[in-house]
Formats: C-alpha cells, sequence, structure tokens
C-alpha cells in the first residue's frame, strides 16, 4: 500500500503509539496515508479505537514479524 | 459535533497511582477531548519540576508484584522504597513504557490544562516556584465550573 509518512513506534507502550500516530498526522494533508508500526499488543483495537473516534480512517493493517501495521488516513 | 470533555481530579503523588491520570489525559487529548486535570492533596507531588520524589512502596501494597517474595518486616528497612522505585522506573523503560515527565509533556504539548488545588498549595506550604509553568492555581469551584459539562470525569 502507498503511504505518504511513516513512523515506527515499535517498542513503545500504551498509550505512545496512539500519541505518535496523532502527532504525525497533524502534519499532514487530509487524504494522505500514515503507515504506522507497532509492537504493543493493544494497539490493535486501540488504533481502530483511535480512528473511530477522531474521524480518521484505518485503511488496512496486518501483522508481520511480531509487529502491527497499520494505515491511516487522514480526514 | 461539540467537543468532548473530560475532567479528571488527580491525588495521589505515588509512581503508580501519577500513571492513569496522565496516560489518559494524553489519550483523550489526542482523541479531540478538551481535558483538564485537577490536582489536589499528594497529586500536587505530580506538578513538581522535579519527578525524582515520585516513589512507590511495596508496603500495604500485597498486590505489588515483587521479583522475590519479600516479608513484610524486611519491606519496612531503610532504602527499601528507593529500591522498589528504581526496580518499578527500570521495568517500565524495559517495556517501553513512557517515564511521568515524557507523558507529562505530551499532555502540555496537547493543550492538558492543569490546575493545582490552591487550598493543597497553602495546607503544605508548598513554594509555587517548585512546580511547573503552564499551571493555574484554582479550588473545588473553579474544577466543578468545567466538570459540571463534561462527558467523562474521573478521580484518581
Amino acid at each position: 500500500m502507498n503511504f505518504d509518512k511513516e513512523f515506527d513506534a515499535s517498542g513503545m507502550s500504551c498509550p505512545l503509539p496512539i500519541l505518535r500516530a496523532r502527532k504525525a498526522l497533524m502534519d499532514m494533508a487530509a487524504g494522505q496515508v500514515l503507515k504506522l508500526t507497532s509492537t504493543d499488543k493493544g494497539s490493535v483495537k486501540d488504533m481502530q479505537a483511535f480512528a473511530d473516534q477522531t474521524g480518521n480512517t484505518l485503511l488496512a493493517s496486518k501483522e508481520e514479524n511480531n509487529a502491527f501495521i497499520f494505515y491511516l488516513q487522514k480526514a | 459535533m461539540a467537543q468532548k470533555k473530560m475532567a479528571i481530579i488527580a491525588s495521589k503523588g505515588t509512581l503508580d497511582m501519577a500513571y492513569p491520570p496522565f496516560i489518559l489525559a494524553s489519550t483523550a487529548a489526542a482523541l479531540g477531548y478538551e481535558v483538564q486535570v485537577f490536582f489536589t492533596f499528594y497529586g500536587l507531588q505530580l506538578l513538581r519540576k522535579d519527578l525524582s520524589d515520585v516513589k512507590i512502596s511495596p508496603l500495604a501494597n500485597p498486590a505489588m508484584p515483587m521479583p522475590i517474595d519479600m516479608p513484610v518486616m524486611v519491606q519496612m528497612l531503610p532504602g527499601m522504597e528507593s529500591m522498589a522505585t528504581m526496580l518499578m522506573k527500570d521495568k517500565l523503560k524495559k517495556k517501553g513504557v513512557a517515564s511521568l515527565e515524557e507523558l507529562r509533556d505530551l499532555c502540555l504539548e496537547a493543550e492538558v490544562k492543569f490546575i493545582a488545588c490552591q487550598m493543597t498549595v497553602d495546607l503544605f506550604d508548598f513554594d509555587k516556584s517548585d512546580f511547573i509553568d503552564d499551571i493555574e492555581f484554582g479550588g473545588a469551584a473553579t474544577f466543578m465550573g468545567f466538570a459540571g459539562d463534561t462527558d467523562v470525569c474521573l478521580f484518581v
């Protein structure tokens, strides 16, 4: 999947992946896609909840090499 | 949609109890909430510039996981509190949990409003210059002015 910005939150625990996602999205334009990698197991549900509550879209998520990869599109 | 609001009262000043207000405040702010945290009694310690006095004690805290089983009589010995605090901070760091200072900065960055209880400041003769800048001082009525109109209101 194409993306405009990437952030690696590997090794960070709750709530840092969410806070970093917000920070990264802040500098982006509407419609742009952020690729975020996390190793926090809780981030799977949290990233969906973040998307639901902020209006940003979670385009896709997958697990790869014990890490979770999220594609968030800025609203 | 109107912006959601959350109010938290932070009344505890130990390392473990310092985390919930900062985690919830920073997360709610990231989710678009307007957030205010009212620090009262021991919670005021969390607004000090220097957070090195924020500690955790295994005493009277049987649920705290310890690396080795330790009788209460041993937990009472001098230095045990500092040791438990050191072990806990070490564990937090190893597991990638943010430090209190980091979470507090993230709150301020996200425009979370911190209010220090004026009564507690007077009660314990705290020096206002010991606290971080960017905070306000107020009382119960100040807190209620905001809390009365929130979606989430928590006491920690």
